[in-house]
């Protein structure tokens, strides 16, 4: 059915933003939330002015944590809550009425959000990347290529993030809460992305475990590309690496979504 | 002292009412410890590199660690629970329930919900807390000891203070449903010590929003660093937050104009 989806996705993608529209003061506070990288720049800052760690002085950790702001707020996705709500009110059987797959509903939700987030967390990450540290703008990447690299990398890690959080959505199906365990994802998230920290600081092993999660490449590969000026090979070997995982979770996600429907039982509705 | 028995029936009512969900309750545990492990790991790797960070060495740095870990307790387990629930109460309009109950609605409103994991946070602050000192060989005196505890409550009624502000504001704007979260957010710049931070973060941490005071004064008292007068802004401020945020509740519980129905 791929005509009727064709005509579907636009007018969904516009709900979508409407709705980010009607809660604008809502959708604010979440983004407010999603602020530790510029705790983290302070503290860092603070740090480097006695003299570069790990290879990071101050104008890097500034680029860093900024672009790992805006990679936060670009590719992230709460379908979660979303369909842990819809599960628990019964409102998921609206979704399921409607004659296209409920998970593009939720995915034109989460996409529809981007250009809202970008308006606001782009200007933000740009006036203080030159307010806080005029040479801090140097670090940034410049170049088509690897301009164009990162955007898949964010794109990449966008489908990743949704496709987790949909799984753990769905498999609410099965468990009295999806939150508890979103919240353990969001733990290791926290570690092992280099969202808290530059993972080139932690120790090699650290650095080694990490590496086999899918985590660096939420946060950490589309940053680096972003401000550390890695080679050709590194960053082509990140994205085959992240369009393996990308693979991986939009599999478990459609394997998870089709046996928890089965589930539903539409309380409440 | 009816309010002290009022706080004492709803902590208890809190209490079983958290307890009835087991599954969540170990997964909020290993969040707990999880969420101990972001606090942790970036000082391990700072003070790897570094002895000191403006004047503070990793056990002093540890024992801000361990109020933060305290207050953050009290803020997740008791305080962002209640303001989540009475946001929603507004929003529905099921507030007017709460309104009829014949005790004070800010106390209700903002102690009525208990998330038990949370206790594991303030095991975990006693624990660095004793480790830190012990790290530190430093014995506090008996006055010592006083004055931070003194100033934990300090930290206590301005936390509070600020939530029921939170929540004063939710009167006005009852549509954004998070706003509980955003105080949350903002606190975890009080994981490191006030002095680290520079510019107009300093600036945010003292005047806006007073973290450095809640986090940073305790463990300096305890280390007897902390003077008369600092001890003295100390009390002052949590007086003073705990008259506006009061203020502030009755202007705002006087426009409320119920919702929904």
């Amino acid at each position: 059915m791929p005509g009727r989806l064709d005509r579907a996705l636009p007018a969904m993608l516009r709900v979508g933003w409407k709705d980010a529209l009607a809660y604008r003061g809502e959708f604010l506070v979440w983004m407010l939330t999603m602020t530790l990288p510029l705790v983290m720049l302070a503290l860092f800052r603070a740090v480097a002015a006695e003299g570069s760690l790990g290879g990071f002085d101050a104008s890097a950790f500034t680029a860093y944590f900024l672009a790992g702001l805006c990679v936060r707020q670009l590719a992230s996705s709460w379908s979660i809550w979303e369909i842990n709500r819809e599960i628990r009110e019964g409102a998921l059987s609206m979704r399921l009425l409607r004659p296209i797959h409920p998970l593009w509903s939720y995915l034109c939700d989460s996409l529809a959000a981007i250009p809202m987030r970008a308006a606001i967390s782009l200007p933000v990450a740009l006036v203080l990347l030159y307010s806080i540290d005029g040479t801090a703008g140097e670090k940034l990447a410049r170049d088509p290529v690897t301009l164009a690299l990162f955007g898949v990398s964010l794109a990449q890690a966008f489908g990743i993030i949704f496709s987790i959080s949909s799984t753990i959505g769905a498999l609410g199906l099965y468990l009295e809460s999806a939150l508890g365990l979103w919240n353990i994802y969001v733990a290791f998230f926290m570690l092992l992305s280099g969202y808290l920290l530059p993972l080139a600081l932690f120790p090699a092993w650290l650095q080694r475990v990490a590496a086999l999660t899918p985590f660096p490449y939420l946060q950490s590969l589309p940053i680096e590309i972003l401000v550390r000026r890695l080679p050709l090979t590194t960053m082509l070997r990140g994205l085959a690496i992240q369009s393996g995982w990308l693979v991986l979770s939009v599999s478990v996600l459609l394997l998870v979504w089709q046996r928890a429907q089965k589930r539903f039982a539409a309380y409440g509705g | 002292m009816s309010a002290l028995r009022t706080t004492r029936m709803l902590l208890r009512a809190s209490v079983m009412t958290s307890m009835q969900y087991r599954a969540d309750f170990f997964f909020d545990l290993f969040y707990a410890f999880a969420e101990l492990a972001w606090t942790i790991v970036p000082m391990l790797v700072v003070f790897g590199a570094r002895p000191s960070i403006s004047g503070w060495s990793l056990d002093e740095a540890l024992l801000v660690t361990a109020w933060f870990t305290f207050l953050k307790g009290v803020l997740e387990g008791l305080v962002t629970p209640s303001l989540v629930s009475t946001i929603e109460q507004l929003r529905r309009g099921t507030f007017d329930f709460v309104l009829l109950k014949p005790v004070d609605a800010q106390l209700y409103g903002t102690i009525g919900k208990l998330q038990l994991p949370s206790v594991t946070d303030l095991v975990a602050a006693v624990m660095i807390a004793v480790i830190a000192l012990h790290r530190l060989h430093h014995h506090p005196t008996a006055s010592q000891l006083v004055v931070a505890a003194l100033l934990t409550l300090c930290s206590l009624c301005i936390l509070y203070a600020l939530n029921v502000l939170a929540l004063c504001v939710a009167f006005f704007v009852a549509r954004i449903d998070n706003l509980a979260y955003l105080l949350a957010a903002v606190f975890d710049a009080a994981r490191w010590p006030a002095s680290v931070f520079r510019g107009g973060m300093r600036v945010f941490l003292t005047f806006v929003v007073p973290l450095g005071v809640m986090t940073t004064y305790p463990p300096l008292a305890l280390l007897g660093r902390l003077s008369a007068k600092s001890v003295g802004v100390a009390v002052g401020v949590a007086m003073a937050a705990l008259l506006i945020s009061r203020l502030a509740w009755l202007r705002s519980i006087a426009a409320y104009r119920s919702a929904g129905g």
